[in-house]
């Protein structure tokens, strides 16, 4: 029996998707079979970001509504070797066209099959929301160093420490710029994570390889060389119970390093 | 045999005190109320107002009642009503009170979006954080940082004190005073904790957390301490 992990974040362009993409990628590569599921229905585009946009036949919204089986709806990547599928969303109906209790169905149907669902949630805290965090056991918040992004963070934390059936979520903070950071424009690690206060499980540097690779169909995490795809990497690797110091980003000042590694409990 | 007396007058120094009678009914109270007092006043002197205390004993009064007697009494000249004691409270009036003199303890972190109300004084193990409301009845202590709205004595009660670790909140409300951010310095690097009450100018004042005990006695709870 697998287990469902809701990718979220209250704002919307903060990463959920490119982080939905590499982690379930980064699992595939550790040989996990992973599903992704695509829940922002009228504005899907983890397929996009996989690069499997054209084999789509079915999507979510066919499955809960019986039109097909989950098995015709589930789109193979062919990189894997049968270890990577992804449910797509719908593109035409609305977020109200599922509810959470088909949801909850799906994925306790989908864990029979899978060691990870990676759920990629739509923004926001309506229904949208509420359906990709009905199935999910563990939830991954994702924030950015600002200020707005961190606010709408503690807003789904709040609501997520309200869902008895989940494990209190963690957090990845995406797109740090360290020279930003250190002048003060952009809020530091301690300050997020002192604020937000729960566990972090990753950090990812603002890296334009991600922005190149996600418009190439093909997630970062594919890339052995790059900075934000050891970081997708690692977060798939603590996932799986690994326990990896966080890796200082370029740069990253010394203070913030010994932090981060006091959040894992690493001396 | 003397009938028994349904109002009984005393005088003391501070004016009248009427024992009520908790036994007869309340319209045989009210008949011999009006009897006695018409009585009594005569004698006095009128260009006086006489305070009175009724004493109901174990006698519930309904707010309506409250206010037929004190009626009834003032139309006697110069008496006036200054206090009315009972013994009996209604199961509601029992309950608040004793809400509103509970300190609730929470431990969690009020996020954006988040209201945390309590009818008595609220003690947060936690912190606040910007988006993030915390409202009581009486007093707010905050161990970790106040970032957020916080709103103390929500009933009307102007006495009431907001105190925090971290005392950096966007908004700070007492009663109907209110204290936007902008109007408020924060202790910086000072690692103290500071406390906002109203000030004798009904302003909210910021100050350090030892101010209270001068200005907030009644905060202490112990009784017969040292
Ligand atoms: N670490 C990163 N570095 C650079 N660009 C990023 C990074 N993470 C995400 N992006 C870019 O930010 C944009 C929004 O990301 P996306 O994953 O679609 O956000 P969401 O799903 O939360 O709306 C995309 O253009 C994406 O390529
Ligand atoms: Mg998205």
């Amino acid at each position: 029996m697998g287990e469902a992990i809701v990718i979220t974040s209250g704002k919307g362009g903060v990463g959920k998707t490119t982080t939905s993409a590499n982690i379930g990628t980064a699992l595939a590569l550790q040989g996990k079979k992973v599903c992704l599921v695509d829940t922002d229905i009228g504005l899907r585009n983890l397929d996009v970001v996989m690069g499997l946009e054209n084999r789509i036949i079915y999507d979510l919204v066919d499955v809960v509504d019986g039109r097909c089986k989950i098995h015709q709806a589930l789109v193979k990547d062919k990189r894997f070797d049968g270890l990577l599928y992804l449910l797509p969303a719908a593109q035409t109906v609305d977020k109200s066209a599922v509810t959470s209790e088909q949801m909850k169905k799906l994925m306790e149907e989908l864990k029979q099959d899978y060691d990870y669902i990676i759920i990629d949630c739509p923004a926001g805290i309506e229904q949208g929301y509420k359906n990709a965090v009905a199935g999910a056991d563990k939830a991954i918040v994702v924030t950015t160093p600002e200020v707005s992004a961190v606010r709408d963070a503690d807003r789904i934390i709040g609501l997520l420490e309200k869902e008895k059936h989940m494990e209190p979520p963690k957090l990845i903070v995406n797109r740090i710029r360290n020279h930003m950071m250190k002048t003060g424009d952009m809020l530091d690690l301690d300050e997020i994570t002192e604020h937000l206060s729960i566990g972090l499980i990753g950090i990812v540097a603002d890296d334009d390889e991600v922005i190149r690779a996600s418009n190439h169909g093909e997630p970062i995490a594919l890339n052995p060389n790059s900075k934000a795809s050891i970081a997708y990497r690692n977060i798939a690797r603590r996932i799986l119970g690994e326990s990896i110091p966080l890796q200082p980003l370029e740069e990253a000042n010394k203070g913030m390093f010994s932090k981060l590694k006091k959040f894992f409990g690493v001396r | 045999m003397k009938k028994r007396q349904n109002v009984t007058i005393k005088g003391t120094k501070d004016g009248l005190v009427l024992l009520l009678d908790d036994l007869c009914s309340y319209d045989e109270l009210k008949r011999e109320l009006d009897l006695k007092l018409s009585a009594n006043t005569r004698t006095e002197d009128e260009r006086h107002l006489i305070s009175v205390k009724l004493e109901a004993g174990n006698r519930y009064l309904t707010e309506e009642q409250r206010e037929e007697l004190k009626e009834l009494v003032r139309q006697k000249k110069n008496l006036v009503v200054d206090t009315i004691v009972s013994n009996v409270l209604t199961k509601e009036e029992a309950d608040r009170l004793r809400a509103e003199n509970e300190v609730v303890t929470v431990s969690k972190i009020v996020r954006s979006g988040q209201v945390l109300k309590v009818s008595g004084d609220l003690l947060l193990i936690g912190d606040v954080n910007p988006g993030g409301t915390v409202v009581a009845g009486g007093n707010i202590f905050v161990m970790g940082a106040l970032k957020g709205i916080a709103h103390a004595g929500c009933f009307g009660n102007n006495q009431a004190v907001i105190a925090a670790s971290n005392m950096r909140p966007s908004q700070i409300r007492i009663h109907d005073s209110l204290h936007p951010a902008q109007d408020f310095v924060p202790a910086e690097d000072k690692h103290e904790m500071e406390c906002a009450y109203i000030d004798e100018n009904r302003q909210i004042k910021i100050d350090r957390l030892q101010a209270l005990i001068k200005i907030r006695p009644n905060l202490t709870r112990l009784e017969g301490g040292h």
